[in-house]
């Protein structure tokens, strides 16, 4: 049987997903981008396909995906992100979506129509309002880990609101609620609405939501609140930082299949 | 061109004295006059092709100017104040010095405020016309308080010459202007075959002369040239973009310093950008060498610029029909918001005529500290993806 694989080289992450020709994922990587995206590129498809228990001469086509997505020698061909995440998530959610794909260093809003044909996206504008990279910043600023917001987010009683539309500005902010004496947690709270408002302002949504991308995938309070704050119910794929990876190898799969035919 | 500037560097010491016009100023008026006439935003566009604009804006910035406002006028003043130009490379002094200076703020105020900069560095005079903005209709009222403030520049314009106002002479030039703009629409036009002989990218260093040589035989002599070339090429299906797939209207300005980045992206995939409000800025159908007060006034009225957001909808509505286009592009230039058409709704508007999609791209016509190229190359790559899907 032949494999099909999708890399999304990410600027915080690169993920990886095999796929046999049923679409089935049986392999899959997950690495810091680093700085040398061809390198990683090459360690994490050999973590991938050592626990496929694969070769790579069974991959009979790859496409590579994310801001790194021009840096993957090996690679058939390149897709954007955008179309990634679309394919990956409208192969568990069949019917009319709002994708939101919040990464490192963009979001994106995708929608598809009850066909899975795309009919509009936005990505942020320039600035790190709304993204993974907005938490990163706010993280540090409270001399906390990424992975501790979530925990904390989910303690909060009160949600303290930030006002700046700009991550620096908002960093400012919350020094000055600190001084204020708010609890650290409902700052947490207050900088996870400040994503979803974000988000809320960049496009109007339709049908269900259907949220991927790393900050979906570990922070579930903030997937809550995005489903509060939209009055509808928010789906999350499994494995949802390796949406626009798999999306990549289903893409790869069809090509494949096509050429062959 | 060459000439042209060469002409500039050495009218001076012949006596003939420079006037610097607004690029849709009373130019015709000012030809007719004797000056040698420079246009100040084609130096904008070359410090923003030659990326020297991103070096030299900060220095306007630091002398009061806003990053916020036209980096045209940011970048032409911080070059100023360097003692720096792309035109040294060309073999001239340096920027040719103005002995008068004529604005038309049917592009915006901006363009006042960057002359009255000059005439005060220069102590010379600083006049010009104050058209209103976001016209509908174009009434006889406001096409006649054009022309009269036009005329009204004459005896300043004439002190300044040191001669009279030849009025044969100055029709003779409007029709010059006029043949001009004529040639310069059938080179646009020869986009609307498929596939395109040429884009956008190449119209926005094709339309030099459109630009700062109307009213002059040169520019008549280089368009019928290019148009022969492209009549050529359409009747040999010779594309501008080989295996051309998609087509594609770009609106807004261009961002100078990224043309050959973008124009290979969207080559790479198959892409052609068939048509733009901006090349087409430069048509002026309106202009009548029998009646030069009013036909001018009517011609540089009627620019999108300063039209109102109906008057652009229709027009670019028709424009995208008649390229038959598979989506829009606006870029949403940070320091130009006259010409960012994407922010009252028109994207959403036009989409719901034309049934195709649209992509905003945010950038800046010369500031590419406001340009994010990952940004922009990946919403491109995903535009053009949808084409496919669809």
């Amino acid at each position: 049987m032949r494999h099909f694989c999708g890399i999304d080289i990410g600027a915080s992450s690169a993920k990886l997903a095999i796929v046999d020709e049923t679409g089935k994922v049986v392999g899959r990587g997950l690495r810091r981008s680093g700085v040398d995206y061809a390198a990683v590129s090459e360690q994490i498809l050999n973590d991938a396909l050592a626990a496929a228990k694969l070769r790579r001469e069974d991959i009979a086509r790859s496409i590579a995906t994310g801001y790194g997505r021009d840096n993957v020698p090996w690679a058939h061909e390149t897709m954007t992100e955008i179309t990634c995440h679309a394919v990956g998530a409208w192969h568990h959610f069949q019917r009319k979506i709002t994708v939101i794909d919040i990464g490192a260093q963009d979001s994106k809003v995708i929608h598809l129509d009850g066909h899975g044909k795309r009919v509009g996206f936005k990505m942020n504008r320039k600035c790190a309002a709304g993204t993974g990279a907005f938490l990163e910043e706010i993280a540090l600023r409270l001399a906390l880990k990424v992975e501790d917001l979530n925990g904390l987010a989910e303690q909060s009683k009160k949600e303290v609101p930030l006002g700046s539309f700009c991550t620096v500005f908002a960093a400012t902010e919350i020094l000055s609620k600190i001084r204020a004496g708010e609890k650290v947690q409902d700052i947490v709270k207050g900088a996870f609405h400040s994503v979803v408002k974000r988000l809320q302002e960049m496009d109007s949504a339709h049908g269900d939501l259907v949220m991927t991308g790393g900050v979906a995938a570990h922070n579930p309070c903030l997937v809550k609140m995005f489903s509060e704050a939209y009055g509808r119910p928010v789906h999350v794929p499994p494995d949802p930082q390796l949406t626009g990876a798999f999306g990549a190898a289903l893409l790869a799969m069809e090509s494949g299949l096509r050429k062959s035919r | 061109m060459g000439n042209y500037f060469m002409e500039l560097e050495n009218g001076p010491k012949q006596g003939k004295k420079t006037a610097w016009c607004t690029s849709v100023g009373p130019a015709e008026l000012l030809h007719a006059l004797g000056y040698n006439v420079y246009f100040p935003e084609n130096h904008g566009a070359m410090l923003g092709a030659t990326r020297m604009a991103t070096d030299v804006i900060p220095l306007a910035n630091a002398k009061g100017f806003s990053p916020d406002i036209c980096s045209y006028l940011t970048s032409d003043i911080g070059a100023y104040l360097k003692n720096d130009t792309p035109l040294k490379k060309v073999g001239m002094s340096g920027v040719p010095k103005a002995d008068v200076l004529v604005f038309n703020t049917n592009q915006c105020r901006d363009v006042k405020d960057w002359f009255q900069f000059y005439a005060r560095e220069w102590n010379v005079p600083c006049i010009g016309i104050h058209t209103a903005r976001s016209l509908g209709d174009l009434d006889e009222p406001i096409i006649e308080d054009v022309a009269r403030q036009t005329e009204a520049l004459v005896p300043t314009l004439e002190k300044v010459a040191g001669q009279k106002l030849d009025m044969d002479k100055f029709k003779e030039i409007v029709g010059l202007s006029r043949r001009c703009t004529d040639l310069w629409k059938g080179v646009l036009e020869a986009a609307t075959a498929v596939p395109a002989p040429i884009t956008f990218f190449d119209g926005t260093i094709q339309m030099g002369p459109a630009v700062v040589l109307r009213g002059t035989q040169s520019a008549i002599q280089y368009y019928e040239a290019l148009l022969a070339e492209l009549k050529q090429r359409v009747a040999e299906k010779v594309p501008a973009v080989p295996g051309e797939q998609f087509r594609i209207y770009w609106d807004g300005m261009p961002v100078w310093g990224k043309l050959r980045d973008l124009s290979t992206q969207f080559m790479n995939l198959k892409t052609a950008v068939v048509a733009s409000t901006y090349c087409n800025s430069w048509i002026f159908e309106d202009l009548d060498p029998a009646d030069p007060w009013r036909s001018m006034a009517r011609a540089y009225c009627r620019l999108f610029i300063c039209r109102s957001e109906d008057a652009k909808e229709a027009y670019m509505e028709q424009m995208a029909r008649k390229y038959k286009v598979n989506g829009i592009i606006y870029h949403d230039s940070k320091t130009c918001p006259n010409n960012s058409n994407n922010r009252y709704q028109m994207p959403e508007r036009l989409d719901a005529k034309l049934g195709i999609p649209h992509l905003v791209i945010h950038g800046d016509l010369n500031d590419l500290r406001l340009y994010s190229e990952e940004q922009a190359k990946t919403n491109i790559q995903a535009f053009v993806e949808g084409f496919a899907q669809r």
